[in-house]
């Protein structure tokens, strides 16, 4: 191959291959709470339009990602650090005309990836790990704290921290979390 | 009618970044006789949780929602975020008996059980509905004459419709008839109800500030004064971030962005440093100077 061909006639599109497929995924995501209404989409790409994110960046398309859904292609989808580029802004479910809540299959598949594939971008860690040492996501220091009465506030209320803490025994989720894998940054293009 | 009562939720990242929220939000609902009781022993809303685990994300919520039914008071929130989990959980397991019941099994592990009892309210929803448009109107002494604002509602004092189910969408008023209220003129601009880009600030910082920078653009391009939010994580993509955007995209905005209780608290007369003007990022100098 020669350097000079231009950009777009070495482009090869990916192939998906059958074995890939998990047929019954799409099942499986239709049961999940959020996912329910995945196999009505009819890909109009009415999300896509009116996504801010995908404006913005060469990726994120959430018409694919039914699209995927629909097609089984589970890996591809838990794997693709895309999905995490979702901001939760929940244009494309009030706007879809299928009643099909995109951001509801973000969530769900966002879910999976941390179950199934131990993955989750640093940020959320940090988070959580702030939340169960402390009772909220960012560790408020005590100069904070005071502040506030200088200012007037009354004193923040004081989190139960062993509680907080349960919650996440109990739902599997301070397990969830251990395991975990994670990663920095998401390109956006 | 007896005074609107109100357990506050002021969640996380008002305590601590941005009190300047909270101490102009309490100066004028202590004004306009909206009761406040503290919220004992409550934790994160749960929403930045949604992501690793939707049922510890109901959970978080469900237990902040059991605290104040037990007190038996509704909750207001102040930032659109804590909104969303808690308003979404609360009529998610009102609704849904077998979530309810599963979610119960968790907290009752916690010695707590959700019943169900209480509403979940937005600042700028209590405003609205409880106070109602006649009193902040009445309250207003020193109306901002000639002050040109637009504002930015936010993602989730609106979407999703079924959850909130409040304002239009499409086409939200209810902030803008609250700043009209201050004697303010509130301006359109091309695409008000986009998102500010914050959520996903911690994984990607590219397409935030380009959100956040064509959303400046436009406010700029109608030529209003300030920006008016209510919630913190849009003020901080807009005030502290403004900055951080001018230098990527070598620009100069210079463009106040205040918590919608400060602007109301300065109708009503309160001089700026009670309601913490000065901890602003972007200094409104101009602005009040115009409206001494």
């Amino acid at each position: 191959m020669s350097e000079t061909k231009s950009e777009a006639r070495e482009y090869v599109p990916p192939v998906i291959k059958a074995e890939e497929l998990d047929p019954k995924f799409k099942y499986k995501m239709s049961k999940i709470h959020g996912a329910e209404k995945v196999m009505v989409c009819f890909q109009c790409g009415t999300c896509t339009a009116d996504c801010p994110i995908a404006r913005f960046s060469e990726f994120y398309r959430p018409r694919r990602i039914a699209r995927m859904v629909q097609l089984g292609l589970k890996d591809r989808l838990l794997l693709d650090k895309a999905l995490w580029l979702c901001s939760s802004c929940f244009t494309c479910v009030d706007h879809c005309p299928q009643g099909v809540e995109i951001a509801g299959i973000v969530r769900v598949l966002r879910n999976m990836a941390v179950a199934e594939k131990n993955i989750l971008p640093l940020v959320y860690k940090e988070l959580a790990t702030n939340l169960m040492k402390s009772g909220f996501v960012y560790e408020i220091p005590e100069s904070r704290l005071q502040k506030r009465v200088e200012q007037g506030l009354p004193p923040l209320p004081k989190p139960n921290v062993k509680e907080v803490m349960k919650i996440f025994e109990v739902t599997g989720s301070a397990d969830l979390l251990e395991k975990v894998q994670t990663f920095a940054k998401v390109e956006s293009r | 009618m007896s005074n609107p009562k109100y357990l506050l939720f002021p969640g996380c990242v008002i305590p601590y970044r941005l009190s300047s929220y909270e101490i102009s939000a309490r100066k004028v609902l202590a004004k306009l006789g909206v009761e406040i009781v503290e919220m004992p022993e409550y934790n994160c809303c749960g929403y930045p949780m949604d992501v690793i685990n939707h049922e510890l994300m109901l959970t978080l919520a469900a237990r902040n929602l059991c605290i104040a039914e037990k007190v038996g008071l509704p909750i207001m929130t102040l930032c659109n975020g804590c909104f969303c989990s808690l308003n979404e959980t609360n009529k998610l397991l009102k609704e849904d008996k077998r979530l309810r019941e599963k979610i119960n099994g968790y907290l009752k592990e916690v010695g707590m059980e959700f019943k169900g009892t209480i509403e979940v309210k937005h600042l700028i929803y209590v405003l609205s509905e409880d106070v109602g448009y006649e009193k902040i109107k009445n309250a207003v002494t020193k109306p901002l004459a000639g002050v040109r604002v637009a504002q930015h509602s936010g993602c989730h004092v609106l979407r999703p419709r079924k959850y909130v189910g409040r304002d239009d969408p499409e086409n939200p008023t209810t902030l803008k008839e609250l700043i009209r209220l201050t004697g303010a003129e509130c301006l359109d601009y091309m695409d008000e109800t986009e998102c500010c880009g914050n959520p996903i600030i911690g994984v990607n910082e590219d397409v935030p500030f380009q959100m956040a920078k064509e959303k400046l653009d436009h406010v700029r391009a109608v030529g209003a004064q300030a920006l008016i939010t209510v919630c913190p994580f849009c003020h901080i993509m807009f005030d502290l971030n403004q900055p951080r955007i001018e230098r990527a995209f070598n620009e100069k905005f210079n463009l106040p962005v205040l918590h919608y209780p400060q602007l109301l608290g300065l109708a009503m007369g309160f001089p700026p440093e009670e309601l913490a003007l000065n901890e602003l990022r972007v200094k409104p100098t101009e602005l009040l100077n115009q409206i001494k």
